[in-house]
């Protein structure tokens, strides 16, 4: 695809998914149509020249493509399910002629509502949204979940039939039911994103930047739907999260943790744009979700203030560990909570965070590693060999199991390495 | 669309609640069944007499061969269903969400089959 092309791409994709899904009620159709007909402008535009309004004529093609296929299905006398759209919904999006911009943002935003939608598994729900919301290939999406491109387009497939045949409806949803839904919009946001930095087969810079593209959904959904806190702290985590991206690996493709990363790599304009969405929102009490991502986000913002490892405020980070555990009652908050604990207040009050975790977190490596920090910490160099061993044992990933051994290492040259921080996705 | 709704319960939960709890379940039904009039249509719905008065019938060797009790030995029990005219799942979601919390609820869009439309 030629630049220009690409900006059309991306600025229209989305709003014109929708205006089709809206007017035919078929997902698959809608998408095979519109994809057909950027298609179609790749081979065109070139020669001919791009039209007056590409957005016009990409619908007007996608829209030819679309009862192409209807009429072929007509004659093979094939019934697929139909989306439940409102008559009015669909009325209004045959009518339009020109994308008149604004008055399409809420057909996006249905879409939005229908790929999240929380009958649909996390995972799904993530894919579909890169897929149909943004545009993202499906051979991308297969590569940033880790699956071959088959599997990635059967569960997308399955996904589209799925909200169909359950009559799930394209609408915004209103009243005590949309605060939920907002809330599982997010969560998938934040799992598109996330999926970007999961471990994987070595270097994948192309991941990293898939989770770029579960950042520009947020940006969208702000853009959507103004004034809901949650999409405010999410974006505000994921900039700082995605801020460090070009100090996470080293020349070689090693994991670099959060302490030894070159901290001038790390993205200004991410962070200066996260602080600023975080300004307004520490001053009013959130709920829920919006408060689990700003707390996390508070987290990473004292991270990403600090000039140097050593400056961190790790009481304050330890603060936030500790409201995030009182709202997410979760052991890995806790275990993390250890950690910063341990850095503020020295390596026994650590200790002492981690008493009965191991009942909670079984398969972790990540306890026994930072158990086996701690107890180096406090010059129990038996002890932190023994914990160093348990967590290579339960430990899979390669690149982390090299740095667990080269801290075992450590121990015998009586090395008190730092803790290893948390908080990196 | 028309949605069939499979109640599951542990029998236990119900034959231990006290009848302050047993007469919350039955408010609740009353919620939904009222607020099914108002948002959507009931076409059916009943409570099932307990599994153990199931009678399962399978053929074997092209025979039909009886068998007591229910198709599926597990923990929780089909105790009623309930079937539904509804706009969408977003409506039928939001009216199961009435229903006692003790259940477990499936939800599932009835398939039209051609020859087969009822009036």
């Amino acid at each position: 695809m030629s630049a220009p092309l690409e900006d059309v791409f991306r600025d229209e994709w989305g709003r014109l998914l929708a205006l089709l899904v809206a007017q035919y009620r078929r997902l698959d159709l809608a998408e095979d149509g519109l994809a057909e007909a950027f298609e179609a402008a790749a081979r065109l535009w070139p020669e001919q020249g791009p039209p007056r309004i590409p957005a016009a004529w990409l619908l007007t093609t996608a829209r030819r493509r679309v009862l192409d296929r209807l009429r072929a299905e007509a004659v093979a006398a094939r019934k697929e399910p139909l989306l439940v759209v409102d008559a009015e919904v669909s009325q209004g999006a045959a009518s339009v002629m020109v994308d008149p911009g604004g008055l399409v943002a809420d057909e996006r935003l249905r879409l939005v509502f229908l790929c999240a939608h929380p009958s649909l598994s996390l995972d799904a729900a993530a894919a579909l949204s890169l897929r149909l919301v943004l545009g993202v290939s499906t051979a991308d999406i297969a590569r940033l979940f880790l699956v071959s491109e088959p599997t990635m387009a059967a569960r997308l497939t399955r996904a589209k039939r799925r909200l169909a045949v359950t009559g799930v409806p394209f609408a915004v949803p209103q009243g005590p039911a949309r605060e939920q839904r907002v809330g599982t919009v997010a969560a998938v946001a934040y799992l598109a994103f996330t999926a970007g930095y999961a471990p994987g087969s070595g270097t994948d810079v192309t991941r990293v930047s898939l989770a770029g593209e579960a950042i520009r959904l947020v940006r969208l959904l702000r853009e959507l739907a103004p004034g809901e806190p949650a999409f405010d702290a999410l974006l505000a985590l994921m900039l700082l999260q995605h801020s460090r991206r070009a100090a996470r690996e080293d020349v070689g493709g090693q994991l670099v943790l959060l302490p030894d990363q070159d901290r001038s790599l790390w993205d200004q304009g991410d962070i200066e744009e996260a602080l600023r969405l975080l300004a307004p929102l520490v001053t009013h009490r959130l709920h829920g979700g919006a408060e689990d991502y700003l707390l996390q986000a508070l987290i990473a913002a004292e991270h990403a203030v600090a000039q140097t490892a050593a400056d961190t405020r790790w009481d304050r980070i330890a603060e936030h560990y500790a409201e995030l555990e009182a709202l997410t009652g979760s052991p890995v908050v806790r275990l993390n909570r250890a950690v910063a604990v341990g850095e503020a207040e020295g390596p026994a009050a650590g200790l002492r965070v981690l008493d009965g975790l191991d009942e909670a977190l079984p398969q972790s490596h990540r306890l026994p590693a930072v158990r086996a920090e701690l107890l180096s910490r406090a010059g129990d160099t038996e002890g932190a060999r023994t914990a160093y061993d348990q967590a290579l044992a339960l430990c899979g990933n390669e690149a982390e199991r090299a740095l667990l051994a080269t801290r075992r290492k450590a121990l015998d040259a009586a090395a008190h390495p730092p803790v290893e921080s948390p908080g990196d996705p | 669309m028309r949605y069939f709704v499979t109640i599951a319960y542990e029998p236990t939960v119900w034959a231990e609640a006290t009848e302050e709890v047993q007469r919350r379940y039955h408010q609740a039904h009353l919620d939904f069944h009222e607020a099914v009039a108002k948002r959507a249509a009931m076409v059916a719905g009943e409570a099932l007499a307990g599994a153990d008065t199931a009678t399962t019938l399978r053929h074997v060797d092209g025979r039909p061969v009886l068998s007591d009790g229910p198709f599926a030995e597990t923990a929780e029990q089909i105790g009623g269903f309930y079937l539904i005219d509804a706009d969408n799942l977003d409506v039928m979601t939001e009216l199961c969400a009435l229903l006692p919390q003790a259940y477990s609820l499936e939800i599932r869009p009835v398939v039209q089959i051609e020859g087969f439309e009822s009036g």
